[in-house]
Parts: C-alpha cells; sequence; structure tokens
C-alpha cells in the first residue's frame, strides 16, 4: 500500500478561529462592514434631508436612539480598531529612503498618527457652533 | 527551575503503511542550551531511526528545517526548547502535502518560484567588454533586506490566502520577484508583471501580515508585496490611461 | 492575464485612509456629540446642515467620503466572502460592488439636490 503524499484539508469557514493573529485579521477585515453601514447610515440622513427639516430631526432621533446609540458604539469601536491597524501597517506600504537611509517604520506610522489627530481636531473645530 | 525530561508530541506519518497521521510521543532529556532540532536529532539517534525530516545548516541558513513548533510556524535550528514549556509539539509546516513524518513536498513552490523568473534579466546588451554593471550602496540598499530569504517556506505556512487559493504564488516568491524587479541592473519587470500583476499574484494577497511575523530573516514579504501592489497598480493605470505611453 | 483589480484595490486603499483618518470622529460627532451634551443640537440641525450642503465644496466632500466609504467596504467585504468561502467571486462582486455603486449613485443624486 502506498497512499502518497498527505493532503491536510483545512476548514473554509473556520481556519481563521486557529490563531490570534488570523482572528485579529477577521475583526480587522469586518471593520469594514461598519464602515460601509455608516456610509449607509449617511445616505438615509441625506435623503432625510431632502425631505424636509421634520424629516431630517426624525433621522438624528433614530441615530440617538437607544438602538441607534449601539450601533453607533459598535461603529466607533470598529472604526477605531480600522484606524489603528491601518496606520500600523502603513509602513509596509510606504517606504521612503534617501540614499542608503531608511525612514524609521515608526516615523511613518507617527506621521499618520499625528495627521489622525489633527484631521479630527479640525472636523470638530469646524463643525462646533 | 530545572528540568530532567521533556516530552515531544511529534507528527507522524508513513505513505507505504498508513492512510491517517498519528501523534508519537517521546521522552528526552532536558539540556539548557539544546534547540528543537537537537531534541529532534536526540531521537533520531537514540529513540527512533525511523523519524523522519529535512535539515542541514543548524544555523538559520539553509532553510530546510522549518516545521510547526506548537502550531507556529518556526526554523527548529533556531528555537530553543527552554522557550518552550515541558511538551512540545512538532508537525510538518501547514499548507503543504506531507511526504512523510515531518517532511513536506515543496514541488509547489519551486515551481511558482521559477514562474517569476527570480534572476536578472538584463537586456541592454551592454558588452562584457565594458566591464562590470556598477552599482551604488544606495541602489543595493533598496533590495538588500529581500536578498537574505533562504526559502525556508515559513512564511507559505502561515499564509491563508495560500491556503486558500491554489493558484497564489505566495509570499517568498512574490518578494523574490519584487526584490529582482526593483535591482537597478534588472530590466525583467514586463516578464514578471503578467505572473505578479496577475489575479495569482500580488492581488490575491490581503495583507494578512503573518509572513513577516513568522520570517526567520527579516525579510518582510509583506513589505515587498504591498510596495508591489503599488508598482503593478501604476503600471496597470499608466497602460490603460495612457496607451500610447511605452509600458 | 494581468488583473482589473487595481482599480477596486485603488478604492479601497484610498478609502481605507480617508476611513481611517476620519471614520472616529465623524461618528463620535453624529453618534454620540449630541447626546453627550458637547455640542450645541443646532450645529447638526436641519439648517445648519442644508446650509452647508449647499456649498459645492462641502456637498463635494461629503460625496467623496461617503463613496470612498462604500468601495473601501465593498472590496473588504468581497476579500472575507473569499476567506470564509461565503459564495463565489463573482457573486461578492455583483453583491458588493453593486451596492456600492448603488450608494455612490444615491449620494451623489441626494448631494446635487442640496447645492
Ligand atoms: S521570506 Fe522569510 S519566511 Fe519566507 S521563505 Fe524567505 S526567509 Fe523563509
Ligand atoms: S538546519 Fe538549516 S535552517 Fe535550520
Amino acid at each position: 500500500m502506498n497512499t502518497g503524499p498527505l493532503v491536510r484539508q483545512i476548514s473554509r469557514r473556520q481556519w481563521w478561529l486557529g490563531a490570534s493573529r488570523y482572528r485579529r485579521y477577521m475583526v480587522r477585515e469586518l471593520t469594514s462592514l461598519f464602515i460601509g453601514a455608516f456610509a449607509f447610515a449617511l445616505i438615509v440622513g441625506l435623503w432625510r434631508l431632502s425631505q424636509g427639516a421634520q424629516a431630517f430631526s426624525a433621522w438624528l432621533d433614530a441615530m440617538h436612539s437607544p438602538a441607534g446609540l449601539a450601533f453607533n458604539g459598535i461603529a466607533l469601536a470598529a472604526a477605531l480598531y480600522h484606524s489603528v491597524t491601518w496606520f500600523n501597517v502603513a509602513p509596509k506600504a510606504i517606504s521612503v529612503r534617501i540614499g542608503t537611509f531608511k525612514l524609521p517604520d515608526s516615523i511613518i506610522s507617527g506621521a499618520h498618527y499625528a495627521g489622525w489627530l489633527l484631521v479630527s481636531i479640525l472636523v470638530l473645530y469646524l463643525v462646533r457652533v | 527551575m530545572s528540568r530532567e525530561t521533556i516530552e515531544l508530541v511529534v507528527f507522524r506519518y508513513n505513505p507505504e503503511t498508513d492512510c491517517e497521521p498519528a501523534y508519537q510521543r517521546y521522552q528526552i532529556p532536558y539540556h539548557h542550551d539544546w534547540l528543537v532540532l537537537d531534541a529532534l536529532n536526540y531521537v533520531k539517534d537514540h529513540l527512533d531511526r525511523s523519524l523522519s525530516y529535512r535539515w542541514s545548516c543548524h544555523m538559520a541558513v539553509c532553510g530546510s528545517c522549518g516545521m510547526m513548533i506548537n502550531g507556529e510556524p518556526t526554523l527548529t535550528c533556531k528555537a530553543f526548547v527552554r522557550d518552550y514549556a515541558d511538551s512540545i509539539r512538532i508537525e510538518p509546516l501547514a499548507n503543504f502535502p506531507v511526504e512523510r513524518d515531518l517532511i513536506v513536498n515543496q514541488d509547489d513552490f519551486m515551481s511558482k518560484l521559477a514562474s517569476v523568473k527570480p534572476y536578472i534579466i538584463d537586456t541592454d546588451d551592454v558588452p562584457l567588454s565594458e566591464g562590470e554593471e556598477l552599482q551604488t550602496p544606495a541602489e543595493l540598499a533598496v533590495f538588500d533586506q529581500y536578498t537574505g530569504c533562504i526559502n525556508c517556506l515559513l512564511c507559505y505556512s502561515a499564509c491563508p490566502q495560500y491556503s486558500l487559493s491554489a493558484d497564489f504564488i505566495g509570499p517568498a516568491a512574490l518578494t523574490l520577484a519584487h526584490r529582482y524587479n526593483i535591482d537597478s541592473r534588472d530590466d525583467g519587470f514586463r516578464q514578471r508583471e503578467e505572473r505578479v500583476g496577475s489575479d495569482d499574484g500580488v492581488w490575491q494577497c490581503s495583507f494578512v501580515g503573518a509572513c513577516s511575523e513568522v520570517c526567520p530573516k527579516g525579510v518582510d514579504p509583506a513589505a515587498a508585496i504591498q510596495q508591489g501592489k503599488i508598482t503593478s497598480a501604476a503600471h496597470y493605470f499608466k497602460k490603460h490611461l495612457m496607451p500610447w505611453s511605452d509600458s | 492575464m494581468s488583473s482589473h483589480k487595481p482599480v477596486f484595490w485603488a478604492l479601497f486603499a484610498a478609502g481605507g485612509t480617508l476611513s481611517a483618518l476620519l471614520a472616529p470622529v465623524l461618528i463620535f460627532l453624529i453618534g454620540f456629540a449630541v447626546p453627550l451634551n458637547l455640542i450645541d443640537p443646532e450645529a447638526l440641525g436641519f439648517a445648519r446642515v442644508s446650509g452647508a450642503l449647499a456649498t459645492i465644496s462641502i456637498a463635494l466632500t461629503m460625496l467623496v467620503i461617503i463613496v470612498l466609504f462604500l468601495w473601501h467596504a465593498a472590496h473588504r467585504l468581497r476579500v472575507t466572502a473569499h476567506d470564509l468561502g461565503w459564495f463565489p467571486d463573482s457573486v461578492a462582486v455583483v453583491l458588493f460592488y453593486g451596492l456600492a455603486a448603488a450608494g455612490s449613485v444615491a449620494s451623489g443624486w441626494l448631494l446635487i439636490g442640496t447645492t
């Protein structure tokens, strides 16, 4: 008998449960669900805006209802996780070299974090009354 | 804490007699300065001559001793037994067919590696009599880190996309393609791009990043592939938006 | 054969960067700032929002934000459908890219209405 090389099967649905780095990857990927859902919430807001003041404030109320706040909470956590994971790996895609000198990863990530902070403050500043 | 013995739990598979793999336990002496490879060699020399595995250099250079240690792709000659608990599980590298015991079949990687032409393609026809083609330290620095790859395949073993997509070229081969693409002496980008820029190439990568985490040589294949995506995308847009350009 | 994924990957990458920079602050602002009494409810009221979106540059910014968020999410979910074997890639393309395209058109149309 010779059964030849052994091919080990993986579970298409469950492979990512096996190691923490895969679980973190899957969480990272699924943050996109909330980024997308939030974009759709904004579209609904624009639609309600087009229907007038009453409709728009009903949309805002829905966003601030218990169910709305629960969604916002999860979406905010997902968005924060997306931001952190995105900025942490930015140095892999962006390599800055001057001669033989390579800009350290921490500088590239750090610049992204600084930009994040600035943009966030700017938005809050522009919207405040 | 002083330990007298430790246990190795070793994956066994013999294609001539087994339909299923099995785990075999070996009690071996504990030595503070032993590598996991030394522990395996003890088994082979003193307990069980039938155990099959690959190794050669014993110094993280040849790339042949990669295995799963407690589920993590690792060079067994770069891992000390003292860094593990009293029972260590050793299995063949994940994502490859098992030939026997801890030995995997690497044919798939080998043919994919060859398909991306991992060598300098020099088409500018400068005659040899003109002398060697010089490179500045800055030109070397661009790709230097990627030359450290020892083809140990730990990155393939860690990569979910390699296990999910049979045709994916995978981390080390794409990294070597990138290494030659960015070499100032090379003119082979377009020849490689047909493979590298295909759905089986960089575009199958979803940036899990596991390859770079397990690489024993600091090659950082994930970085090479992300930068390869940028190059490949730039090439794509140039080709489609500016068809008159020569690319 | 060369892949057409660069088009969607470019949208994914641009949307990923934009949402990494903006999504947390926008969700916080729209989702929590008023309930937590951190800003005057009028700041997000009908008059102010419709006034702001009447400005072309602000409407355009809003459009870019929504469209890129959508395409970022669509591409990542296409990959996840592949990772978890939800359904064939062709189905994922039609479903997720279709939703992103529909959302893009809808937000464009609505924002033309506000300006
Ligand atoms: S890139 Fe690293 S992990 Fe992959 S084969 Fe080369 S040395 Fe091994
Ligand atoms: S024996 Fe050569 S790399 Fe481990």
